[in-house]
């Protein structure tokens, strides 16, 4: 059977894209936040996940404000990286594996999740910069992804709630897929971030920080946490933080931290990262 | 439903984008979404006035967008992922327009990002004194 085997959660500001696509990992700016990512990249390769199930957001990328599904799976076999408006990032086409992504879909739909089924997507920085976070620069990305877009751009998003319930769902799903399969479930986006208006630039590092915490020991009251208290508390941006919830309720209840890295600012953005492991 | 889309609006400085904002601004982050496209950035870039006449904006907005005001098009219903589109295309990082949108220069602004970021503290609620 297959079966879940850790969770990561990062940020993915597309700056950190720009910045490995050309080359300045290593400047001073950038050097502390990809160096907080070298453990990560040590621990997948020897977790060899088949699968990713990548929880992210689009940025009016491949939906505009014609569609606006609340949570889309991606089924197709494969996804093409989005050109954001100045040529698509220069990494590997993601795969896809449309039969998990099937089987997903039927199981959480049959569980009351109204899941948007998508054959054709083109992904964005949400997606492509956890995948170089977590893979580096490889010819072709290790493993399998199933993307999973939430909206969290048009309000309202989904609650915090509706985010863990489908993680759980997600499980079930993965759960009973008769296939022999090591399955991660990424969550990313956040943490605490606004792009917009003159109270762009906000940070919460207390914030930030309750929320690492609590998503190992305490996920049934972050799903408490209402819309107004992300934007007020984490800006605008920080909404994202939902689908770490997705992530979290894909694993068990006693999973535990391995990793955490949080650092201050790429770009507008606190970037915070952490793996858990299912017992 | 009212409760709800009301309790963000003690939140200073910030436009939470709700349906209200989306029809609002439909049209000019349709706009904006065109300028995926290479030809269309091409064609706004020739004659801004006339390629903005394509959409059915109002008046105001096709202002907004010329006089590049970000606070202004988020007003009249802009999206920040949809106004980036027209930072990019200007060649802009989003780091530019956030410090546009928050009346500093580019420099400073990146130096309180450096700095840990604008606090949260007196940015909580219209109350709050420091905004």
């Amino acid at each position: 059977m297959a079966r879940i085997i850790a969770g990561v959660t990062t940020s993915h500001v597309p700056a950190i894209g720009a910045a490995l696509d050309l080359g300045k990992t290593a400047e001073p700016y950038w050097q502390p936040l990809f160096a907080g990512y070298e453990f990560s990249k040590r621990w997948i390769a020897e977790q060899k996940p088949d699968v990713v199930v990548l929880v992210y957001n689009d940025h009016a990328s491949a939906f505009s404000l014609e569609l606006i599904p609340t949570f889309a799976i991606g089924c197709a076999e494969s996804f093409a990286p989005a050109d954001e408006g100045w040529g698509p990032r220069p990494v590997p086409v993601v795969q896809g594996h449309p039969e998990l992504a099937w089987h997903i879909a039927q199981s959480t739909i049959l569980d009351e999740f109204d899941m948007t089924i998508v054959n054709r997507m083109d992904v964005d920085h949400g997606l492509t910069v956890p995948l170089s976070l977590m893979f580096g620069q490889p010819a072709a990305w290790p493993c399998k992804v199933i993307p999973l877009a939430v909206n969290v751009v048009q309000y309202p998003p989904p609650t915090g709630n509706r985010c863990w319930n489908l993680g759980r769902a997600i499980r079930k799903a993965v759960e009973s897929y008769p296939e022999d399969l090591k399955v991660m479930v990424w969550g990313t986006g956040g943490m605490s971030h606004q792009l917009q208006g003159p109270r762009a630039g906000l940070i919460n590092r207390e914030f930030d920080t309750a929320f690492l915490d609590r998503l190992t020991t305490d996920p049934e009251g972050l799903a408490k946490i209402p819309h107004v208290d992300y934007v007020r508390e984490a800006g605008s941006e920080g909404i994202e933080l939902v689908m770490w919830l997705i992530m979290r309720g894909a694993l068990a209840r006693d999973a535990r931290e391995v990793y955490r890295f949080y650092h201050v600012p790429a770009s507008n953005t606190a970037v915070g990262h952490l793996i858990l492991e299912n017992a | 439903m009212t409760d709800y889309n009301d309790a963000f609006k003690d939140i200073p400085g910030t436009v939470v984008f709700d349906a209200t904002q989306s029809r609002l601004g439909y049209h000019l982050n349709m706009f904006c979404m065109s300028l995926m496209k290479a030809d269309n950035r091409a064609a706004f870039k020739a004659d801004e006035r006339a390629y903005l006449e394509r959409f059915p904006m109002r008046a105001e907005q096709r202002e907004a967008v010329l006089a590049r005001d970000y606070n202004r098009m988020i007003s009249l219903g802009g999206n920040i992922y949809f106004l980036a589109k027209i930072g990019a295309t200007d060649g802009f990082s989003f780091q530019n327009l956030a410090s546009k949108m928050t009346g500093v220069s580019e420099e400073a602004y990146r130096g309180m990002m450096l700095a840990g970021g604008r606090p949260a503290q007196g940015n909580r609620s219209r109350s709050d004194p420091t905004l």
